[in-house]
């Protein structure tokens, strides 16, 4: 296998919640609560989960945007948060990131061809003609116009938006792409657009993904391993084929079957999980998915799963596997 | 065959904007017949919230107004009525329910006092008959401590528990039609579930019609009955399910069905439609879906295809492909 480009070690990401007159610390969201995965470089490993799961905390964190609680990541052997604020800066490049919303994620009043080369001048390249030539050859890539090169976003639909945004993070020639929910605000139509400019940039540019979804049908059509995340802590991990086929968590075997599939024949036995999604500020003892479970016993409810290999790199955290 | 309860008849609702009209919903047929599930699906900006809007008699005019055709409710045009007149049957015998629950529930006042309102309101109850048949609401949409929640408000509940009380109070007069605007587009998955598994125990008990709007084919795949899919304001093919996901007739249908990846079925390359949704100011007297279809033809860029069946009655779909005389006059 290829070599580990993003390794991922006890990862502990807390936001304090404040109360009282002084605002002081009442207690925590654990947000992302000891994660540790490894990405291998070209390969595009994907997490899923519902709304508050962690995985856009994740993604953020992954890549230094918000300050890690505990743990380490490691981007070629280099911790991104030891490493001092000017030498992340150089590294900066080479990390990128998709943002779901391509409405909120552009500045209305700033043409599309001067966001997607304004990273450019940032880091050093300043002759305005080497700037409009690799940004017309990246919008070219993108699927944009050269025309659209001095329209404003306003003037683009949400699919095209989306393509500015990956046009933003792949000027700079990245590795490693956090795609977070690139194609949830998007119709069926563009959606699949969008996915295989996805595939086919990363076929291209050998990039590594980590690609955070809701959508397990997306999921499985784009990534090689998938990450399945409750509450903050990862349930399960395998390669995409062994997941799909073989999936060992309750929880993950819900999550498929909830997936409404467009196929009126089909009967199927679905798993409908009771309740809600509990709070990530109080979550429940033991294992966090018990409350939910139509497997659960008082083991579950007391003792923590261990999160361990079950054989053919299947990570499961569940005590009845 | 089950009658018929509400029947668009050429409905047309247009926009005016400053850059130009805007047909939101262009010449659009259809029926929905008694304890139904039908769908609408289509795109962003396809006019299907507008199609159930105008049904509502929610258009706010202006920008918008209903410029022809009609809605019948059991035999009665819907767009002739007096306000006071649809305020008799808005809530009660047709009700409605929305795609953001948060928006749509007063946040000052309790659970309690949202639902029991159109039961004091339509059903002549007092306070207290109302409070019993709200908490007896409660419990049907598969609440559990329903006296307690009687007392919360809004934002005390997550987005499932949300929209479980909006069916509530939709239901709370026992309405011949349930319109859904895209109820579970806002949840996750597990949650979506529930909720589409509540509404057909609901249309089995109390033998309901709805009309649920969707963009997502898994939805309509498990919920409808009856499917009209709608393309820049218009109804571009309508059929029972089982026929339409048989035998798709449109290339868009085709090609929406196509595009969705699903899970367990893993394509090389997920097959994408090309282009975008045209910009719906002004749109020409054609196929609107002309410059995006594979199969386009000279005729389909400046005549309009008629909307008829071909070869199954039931199956109807507005394409030249399926039309003998294609020659540009």
């Amino acid at each position: 296998m290829s070599e580990v480009l993003v390794q991922v070690d006890h990862l502990k990401k807390y936001f304090p919640i404040t109360g009282g007159v002084f605002q002081r610390t009442v207690g925590h969201v654990k947000a992302v609560d000891d994660i540790s995965f490894r990405i291998h470089k070209g390969e595009s490993f994907g997490l899923v989960g519902e709304s508050g799961c962690g995985k856009s905390t994740i993604g953020r964190t992954i890549l230094r945007l918000t300050d890690k609680t505990e743990g380490t990541v490691l981007f070629k052997g280099q911790d991104l948060h030891s490493i001092a604020k000017e030498e992340l800066r150089r590294l900066r490049p080479k990390l990128q990131i998709v943002f779901q919303d391509p409405f909120s994620s552009l500045n209305p009043r700033i043409r599309i061809g001067h966001a997607i080369g304004e990273a450019l001048f940032d880091h050093g390249v300043t002759n305005p003609k080497i700037v409009r030539e690799r940004v017309l050859e990246t919008m070219n890539i993108c699927g944009l116009a050269p025309y659209q090169y001095d329209r404003y976003p306003h003037e683009f639909s949400g699919g095209q938006r989306q393509r500015i945004g990956i046009a933003r993070a792949l000027i700079m020639n990245p590795e490693f792409v956090v795609a977070d929910e690139p194609v949830s605000a998007l119709d069926v139509s563009i959606q699949a657009q969008i996915i295989n400019l996805l595939s086919d940039l990363q076929r291209d540019k050998q990039l590594t993904y980590l690609f955070i979804s809701h959508d397990l049908s997306v999921v499985e059509h784009l990534c090689d391993r998938v990450g399945v995340m409750y509450l903050g802590s990862m349930v399960e991990q395998a390669k995409k084929e062994e997941l799909f086929s073989n999936p060992l968590h309750p929880y993950t075997k819900a999550l498929m079957s909830a997936i409404p599939i467009p196929d009126p024949t089909l009967k199927r036995e679905r798993i409908v999980l009771q309740g809600d999604i509990p709070s990530p500020a109080n979550p429940p003892s033991g294992c966090k998915f018990h409350t939910r479970c139509p497997m659960a016993t008082d083991l579950c409810k007391q003792q923590i799963p261990e999160y361990r290999d079950v054989g053919n790199e299947h990570f499961v955290a569940c005590h009845y596997v | 065959m089950a009658k018929d309860l509400v029947e668009f008849r050429n409905l047309e609702t247009h926009f005016q904007t400053p850059a130009g009209t805007v047909k939101a919903v262009n010449n659009v047929s259809f029926k929905i017949r008694e304890g139904e599930t039908l769908c609408v699906v289509g795109e962003s900006g396809c006019g299907k919230s507008v199609t159930a809007m105008s049904l509502m008699g929610l258009i706010e005019s202006p920008p918008g107004k209903i410029v022809g055709g009609q809605i019948l409710f059991e035999d009665r045009d819907l767009l002739k009525l007096s306000k006071r007149d649809l305020s008799l049957i808005r809530g009660k015998e047709i009700s409605m329910i929305f795609q953001e629950p948060m928006s749509s529930l007063n946040p000052v006042l309790t659970i309690g006092e949202q639902i029991s309102e159109p039961l004091i309101l339509h059903m002549l109850m007092d306070r207290k008959t109302a409070k019993k048949r709200a908490i007896e609401l409660i419990n049907m949409v598969g609440i559990p401590r329903a006296e307690k929640i009687f007392d919360s408000y809004p934002h005390e509940l997550s987005g499932g528990m949300r929209q479980r009380i909006m069916i509530a109070i939709a239901l709370s007069c026992d309405p011949k039609l349930l319109i859904a605007d895209e109820p579970t587009t806002a949840l996750d998955v597990t949650i979506q579930a529930q909720i589409l598994d509540l509404m057909r125990d609901i249309k089995k008990q109390l033998n309901t019609s709805i009309m649920l709007i969707t963009h997502d084919l898994g939805v309509v795949a498990e919920m409808a009955d009856y499917v009209v899919v709608m393309y820049a304001g218009k109804v571009i093919e309508e059929a029972p399910v089982l026929e339409l996901f048989k035998n798709p007739q449109h290339p868009y249908t085709k090609g929406l069905l196509k595009a969705k990846p699903i899970i367990n079925q893993v394509q090389e390359r997920l097959y994408s439609i090309p282009g975008q949704v045209p910009n719906p100011i002004e749109l020409g007297n054609n196929c609107h879906f002309h410059d995006r279809c594979e199969s386009c033809m000279d005729i389909c860029k400046v005549k309009a295809p008629p909307f008829r069946a071909h070869d199954n009655a039931e199956h109807k779909s507005a394409c030249w492909l399926y039309e003998e005389e294609r020659e540009v006059l």
